[in-house]
């Protein structure tokens, strides 16, 4: 074994540092959460918080083991393997993606099927750095239609085709 | 016992030939073809997403349906491994090895021709062995009591978690995290609700789909978001009569395939071990064996048709404890036992005998089905062809589309669209951390019936935690398990190395992991 030489610093820059220390933060919240608002009960009656609190307290052992080893590990000489963030960040290209669903929640409770369809797959499309504004809204309007023709006449989907919802 | 097996056999093939059986299995196995021919879209993303449309379909058909998809997605990925060298499902890393150089010497269309039929070969000694283990593996697990179940689901999450692609504790972090999302919701012993935040949408639990379709589908599109190297469609212009392999080819992929459906087969059978590393061990099997090994990597048959074998008779396998015990073994088993559930029915020994139309239906819609896709494949290669050309920014898009109205299709809910969007999030965040999201799946699906299980067993024995060792059989799991637990750190301590220095050309939309060797093939 080297000897430890590591600092700290060096350490916040492994990646597995930072995957050990979400896993520890995620069981420790559901250990809590688990033991203080459910019963825990006995091993033969167990109440509803006994298992969740049991597994939040492996999740914290086991994140504790993942950074544990990224202490005695070398910091990976491909500098890709370290890098949490790809890059370059697609900022641009997460967002767009994560609003196609928001997009979707809102017109189409709203507006109806047509609106939220077109609008999902329009913002999803300009997530890309090569889409132009007219190839993503070609791109939209054609997925509209399939997925209308599909979804709501063929497998009747009970969401109105088009509607208007503001204010009722 | 032969008897009995080919009367049950006999009665599946006549609930799979029914018309409306036979449809969805062919329009199962269509769509899984056309779906998993797309780059980048695997089998799992490729069930997760057309999972939704199963809904309106009574189980048996709901079932056929979805098991079609599978092996379509699956063969519908080796196209798309061999022409364009795009892995999008990892027991698919090795047959890019020698598919994409075959491509590259104009022999794309042999490689495709022979792993038809190599992929049919395996499966069809895949589908005999379930139909001989499975009854005989049922026999056994309806004598098992709570404390039985409880070990052997422990002995098959860890299986799964450890043998898996990556960091085998990672594996083990995710399977603990799916199982403690699988505990959301209301408690079924108590009924008290856990983990909801008040939120009544989530009282019967996160939904499935949105949990499959958040870490394979919005998770994968924001890891592959203007990250995907433009595809090369140099090698594409395959025709039916290119696919015609000629003798010499034949006679020279014979052995290969039937060692590759015994490889695959056997390891079906050891729990955890599923297609990647069946198709591992192929690969360096018949690589040790040739009389010119130098040459794999340059394009040989047997490189191609061996792992693909092993990887259908592999799949076809491990259907065998997913059935007759509830168990799956992989996350895309995992997705199909959930699929049942939602259809209502419950998994477990009893399976067989209170659904037999299901089973042995299965079962023999699996032959149909990769006739079928023989059928599918070769006169309409040139459309699967085509479809490689469709460009990721189209795609991805669309896709987004039926995530979102599949994921609303499930209860008619806004809500759960929201979910998916939460929990995609969450799965590119894991996955930028060096997690494969896929067991959590596993835990997801088995958590709740692993409670089940454990509080029963708890009460059985008042309390008593050593009745997990004291009863033989649950005994020989946890050995099992220690054993599994024990080897994982063994090889860590000692170091790990690939035996195979694979990828004479780097597949060119591998991510980092692709071809990582599961630690256990060694």
């Amino acid at each position: 074994m080297p000897p430890v030489t590591h600092s700290f610093r060096e350490l916040t820059r492994k990646r597995d540092f930072y995957a050990g220390g979400l896993m520890v933060l995620l069981g420790l919240g559901v250990a809590l959460k688990g033991w203080s608002s459910y019963r825990l009960g006995t091993l033969m009656h167990m109440g509803p918080g006994f298992l969740p609190t049991a597994l939040g307290v492996i999740l914290t052992l086991l994140g504790i083991a993942i950074a544990g080893f990224a202490t005695s590990a070398p910091v990976a000489a491909d500098e890709d393997a370290e890098r949490i963030l790809p890059q370059p960040p697609q900022w641009w290209g997460w967002f767009c993606i994560l609003a196609g669903p928001a997009l979707f929640v809102i017109c189409g409770r709203y507006f109806g099927l047509v609106p939220a369809t077109f609008a999902c797959v329009f913002v999803a499309a300009l997530g890309d750095r090569t889409a132009t504004l007219k190839s993503s809204l070609v791109l939209a309007a054609i997925v509209t239609v399939f997925g209308v023709a599909l979804f709501s006449y063929l497998l009747q989907i009970p969401l109105p085709v088009l509607t208007w919802r503001i204010g009722q | 016992m032969i008897a009995t097996a080919l009367t049950d056999l006999w009665y599946g093939f006549g609930v799979a030939l029914e018309p409306h059986n036979l449809m969805w299995c062919f329009v199962g196995v269509l769509v899984g073809n056309m779906v998993g021919v797309l780059p980048g879209m695997g089998p799992l993303a490729t069930i997760s997403i057309l999972l939704p449309l199963t809904f309106g379909i009574p189980p048996v058909g709901a079932i056929l349906m979805l098991a079609g998809v599978m092996y379509g997605a699956q063969y519908g990925g080796a196209i798309c491994s061999i022409l364009l060298n795009l892995p999008c499902h990892p027991p698919h890393a090795v047959t890019c090895l020698d598919g994409f150089p075959m491509t590259r010497q104009g022999r794309g269309g042999v490689a495709l021709g022979l792993t038809v039929f190599a992929s049919f070969v395996g499966a069809s000694w895949g589908i005999t062995e379930m139909i001989f283990l499975s009854p005989l593996l049922v026999r056994a697990a309806l004598q098992f009591g709570p404390a039985e179940v409880c070990s052997l689901m422990l002995l098959g999450l860890l299986a799964g978690s450890t043998l898996a692609r990556g960091s085998p504790i990672k594996g083990v972090a995710m399977t603990v995290l799916g199982l403690f999302l699988g505990s959301v919701g209301t408690d079924l012993e108590t009924g008290s609700e856990r983990f909801t935040f008040g939120m009544t949408e989530l009282d019967d639990g996160i939904e499935l789909i949105a949990l499959a379709l958040g870490l394979f589908g919005i998770a994968e599109f924001m890891s592959s978001v203007n990250q995907v190297a433009p595809i090369n469609t140099r090698y594409t212009n395959v025709g039916l009569k290119d696919m015609r392999p000629t003798k010499a080819d034949f006679k020279q992929a014979f052995f290969p395939m039937w060692r590759g459906t015994i490889i695959g087969s056997l390891c079906a059978l050891i729990p955890g071990t599923g297609p990647t590393i069946a198709s591992f061990v192929a690969y360096a099997t018949e690589k040790k064996i040739s009389k010119h090994p130098e040459k794999f990597g340059t394009g040989v048959i047997e490189g191609v048709v061996c792992p693909e074998a092993a990887t259908h008779s592999s799949v076809q396998g491990d259907f065998i404890p997913t059935m007759s015990l509830g168990i799956p073994g992989d996350a895309v088993m995992a997705l199909l036992l959930g699929a049942l559930m939602i259809q209502g029915i419950v998994p477990g020994p009893q399976l067989i005998s209170q659904h037999p139309d299901i089973f042995w239906g299965l079962v023999a819609s699996f032959w149909i089905g990769n006739m079928l896709l023989v059928l599918l494949n070769v006169p309409l290669i040139g459309i699967w062809v085509k479809m490689l050309a469709i460009p990721y920014r189209f795609l991805y898009p669309s896709a987004m589309f039926f995530v979102c109205i599949g994921v609303y299709a499930a209860n008619n809910d806004f809500f759960q669209v929201g979910e998916v969007a939460v929990i995609g999030l969450l799965g590119y965040v894991l996955l930028r951390l060096g997690f494969h999201p896929a067991p959590i799946l596993l835990g997801f699906v088995l958590g709740p019936r692993f409670e089940e299980n454990f509080r029963r067993a708890m009460l059985i024995s008042r309390g008593d935690i050593g009745v997990f060792v004291e009863r033989p059989i649950s005994a020989l799991f946890i050995a099992l398990c220690v054993i599994l637990i024990g080897t994982q750190i063994y090889v860590r301590l000692r170091g790990a190395k690939p035996p195979i220095k694979p990828a004479l050309y780097p597949p060119a939309g591998a991510r980092p992991g692709d071809l990582e060797l599961p630690t256990a093939a060694e």
